[in-house]
């Protein structure tokens, strides 16, 4: 369909533009933009990991999310569980599934040579087209949502309102991100995984195995899906095909955030969600979605490696 | 002439030892159309062909079209505008189908119009708003309930305007279906001196709307009119819950499409208080017609099954419409003439489970049928209740009206 210009209207609009740039106003889209940002981090993180470190194309990431999503939906449903709740019951099951995942696509694809790279993206392709397919069919193609308590209020801040649910993801992404980056730092396996990501001839010959070590940070990846994916429709309803409108997304902030920097994910959310926020609140909401890509050139020309990525 | 009569006879009994099993001989009539089976639409296309599967088991029960039997030819298009071009040149070309119904909604249907109009083929329409305006087929005939262009709108203008409303906000998905209905809301606002106030179309995959939400409260419309489609319309309906729309609003709502749907009223529940949506069909005492009942008796032990709404009032009986016409149209012509039908069809009015239809010259409803609804007492996860009447109170048109508007909107909330 081609665009007509608001015959009449763009004068008025402009105007209102002027009007509408009032403080509250602006305060308000960044807190909301804030809060948008970590869920979008929230989302991101596993990707993070296994894009950002393990140079896996993994397009089938946001699936694997809605997914969770569904599990998610499914215990809330089925048994009254808390979304949140149900998201770290699904953690485990979803490492697991991550270590199959991983070693479905080494032996299928990354083993095989060099052009491993676009045939993987294919193999993902195809691996995010069967879950969808397997959702639907199992529940339907209807929109899902869940209940808490925390669904559907919101907490007065004098003028402003802030909905409960983005709190939620405020806080789980902060606190995701946090345990993300003391494992990869602290512990035995993460710092094997970062090792692996810089170097993973340099592992072979220390005697370990690489490949282990990115099937394990593959299943970590996966994991933390699990609530992820109840954020996802703690946030708003899911439907089967909703992973294609996250791949841009999730991909976008991590190739921002800088390859592989697990709090430089949610930060670069975070100033992609504030952004997104005021171009919606103030400039109308049609060039929302070209914001996050323009913004990702631009990071992307001043510095390649992204925002707070140090490999070249 | 003996030999001739035994002939004649033999054949005459081969003939009649044919003509029981004619039916199963002929080849059947075959309707191809292609339906949104995945994606953002299989919500609505799949209630919508189990209508029209309904309508087919019916017809062949009574023994067919024609003698012949009735068979579907249908392919999943995936609510994608990209994929029914293919599909349908297809069914056409390679199918060799003898009828063509459109798939559901705007979207997917609006690029096949071109290609129907230059092979000069019948279309039966399936929900789609206004795609046959600028094309000017004169064989396209759609189910919807939508009759002239600004009507929509028009119906809930008038509803806004009683209540005393003057400003009007004009929210829309920025897509086919949703910008053709606020351009006509939008003209029909100047038309009438009513200043628009916001005017913004969002982008599909839009996530969170407390930043739409809020920039329209800064306006403080009285009206606010949003055309939104099945992904957004939840959102934005949680958004308003929670972000507040400002007291000043009158009116919420108009064209927002997933409030018609069994799974989404759930879902939302008490958040639906208050808006006034429009519709198709509703279980109000002055929707049922001839076959109403046993359709939607039908439809909901199928529809269990089918793992689609088991509401179904939107698009389910539409479907079945939609084969009541041809069906109708056949019978009367006495054959496949797409013309002669098309003929029939323009001329005639004819009786569905949805009441009364007959067409105006561009193959749209001569008078609207589209309801406006006020949603009142719902209350969380029930699907049950909205097989009540009194869940959904008519306001327009006033032939079919069941109660009167609650306004201001967060009065009608509580």
């Amino acid at each position: 369909m081609t665009r007509w210009g608001w015959p009449g209207t763009q004068a008025s609009r402009r105007s209102r533009g002027l009007q509408l740039f009032s403080m509250d106003l602006l305060l308000d889209a960044i807190v909301i933009g804030v809060l948008l940002g970590c869920f979008y981090g929230a989302v991101s993180l596993g990707l993070s990991v296994s894009f950002g470190l393990l140079d896996v194309p993994h397009v089938a990431h946001p699936a694997f999310l809605v997914m969770a999503s569904y599990a998610v939906f499914f215990l809330n449903e089925q048994y009254g569980v808390d979304p949140l709740v149900a998201g770290v019951l699904i953690t485990p099951i979803l490492f697991v599934f991550g270590l199959a995942a991983y070693r479905l696509y080494y032996e299928t694809f990354e083993k095989r040579g060099s052009d491993a790279g676009v045939r993987g993206i294919a193999f993902f392709f195809g691996v995010a087209f069967i879950i969808e397919v397997l959702i639907i069919l199992q529940f339907g193609v209807d929109q899902r949502s869940v209940t808490a308590a925390y669904i559907g209020k919101a907490w007065r801040l004098g003028d402003i309102r802030i909905p409960f649910r983005l709190l939620v993801a405020f806080v789980v992404a902060g606190a995701l991100t946090i345990l993300l980056t003391l494992y990869l730092s602290r512990t035995f396996m993460g710092r094997a995984i970062r090792a692996v990501a810089q170097d993973q001839e340099a592992l072979r010959l220390m005697g370990a195995n690489p490949i282990r070590v990115k099937q394990w940070a593959f299943g970590i990846a996966t994991a933390v899906l699990g609530v992820s994916g109840a954020l996802l429709i703690i946030v708003a309803p899911v439907d089967p095909t909703l992973d294609r409108a996250y791949i841009g997304r999730t991909f976008c902030v991590v190739v921002m955030a800088g390859l592989g920097s697990i709090s430089g994910t949610l930060v670069a959310a975070i100033i992609l969600g504030v952004a997104e926020s005021i171009v919606l609140t103030m400039f109308g909401a049609s060039w929302a979605p070209a914001i996050s890509f323009a913004m990702l050139l631009g990071v992307l020309a001043v510095r390649p490696q992204g925002l707070f990525g140090r490999r070249s | 002439m003996k030999r001739r009569t035994l002939l004649g006879g033999t054949i005459a009994a081969a003939l009649l030892g044919l003509s029981p099993g004619a039916d199963a001989q002929q080849p059947p009539i075959r309707i191809g159309m292609s339906m949104p089976l995945t994606g953002g639409l299989a919500g609505g296309g799949k209630a919508s062909l189990l209508g029209i599967e309904i309508w087919r088991d019916n017809v062949n029960a009574k023994g067919g079209l024609l003698g012949r039997k009735v068979e579907l030819v249908v392919y999943d298009d995936k609510s994608s505008a990209s994929e029914t071009p293919a599909i349908y040149s297809k069914l056409i070309d390679i199918d060799k189908v003898d009828l063509l119904f459109a798939p559901y909604a705007t979207v997917p249907t609006a690029p096949i119009m071109p290609m129907v109009k230059q092979r000069g083929l019948l279309l039966i329409g399936n929900f789609s708003f206004q795609v046959n305006s600028k094309v000017g087929h004169d064989m396209w005939f759609n189910n919807a309930p939508w009759g002239p262009a600004d009507s929509w709108a028009a119906s809930f203008l008038d509803i806004a305007q009683k209540a005393g409303g003057k400003s009007i906000a004009l929210l829309a998905a920025d897509q086919e279906f949703a910008q053709n209905l606020a351009k006509t809301a939008r003209e029909l606002a100047t038309k009438r001196n009513m200043p628009i106030v916001f005017d913004q179309a969002y982008p599909p995959n839009t996530v969170e709307f407390s930043s739409i939400v809020r920039a329209i409260k800064a306006t403080k419309p009285d009206i606010v009119y949003v055309a939104s489609y099945p992904p957004d319309s939840a959102g934005i309906l949680r958004a308003v819950n929670e972000i507040g729309i400002g007291d000043s609003v009158k009116v919420f709502g108009g064209g927002m499409v997933g409030l018609q749907f069994g799974a989404v009223m759930e879902n939302l529940g008490s958040l639906l208080n208050g808006v006034v949506n429009y519709n198709s069909w509703l279980p109000e005492k002055s929707m049922y017609f001839d076959g109403t009942k046993e359709f939607f008796e039908t439809y909901a032990k199928r529809a269990v099954e089918a793992k689609v709404d088991p509401l179904g009032y939107y698009l389910a009986p539409f479907g079945y419409a939609s084969g009541q016409l041809v069906e109708q149209a056949v019978n009367a012509v006495g054959s496949l003439d797409q013309k002669a039908i098309a003929k029939y069809l323009r001329e005639n009015t004819h009786k569905t489970i949805v009441g009364p239809i007959a067409f105006s010259a561009d193959g749209e409803r001569k008078e609207t049928a589209v309801l406006q609804a006020q949603f009142r007492g719902v209350v969380d996860k029930n699907m049950e209740q909205f097989r009540n009447a009194g869940k959904q109170v008519i306001l327009f048109p006033e032939n079919l009206r069941s109660g009167e508007l609650i306004a201001p909107f967060e009065a009608a909330r509580k």
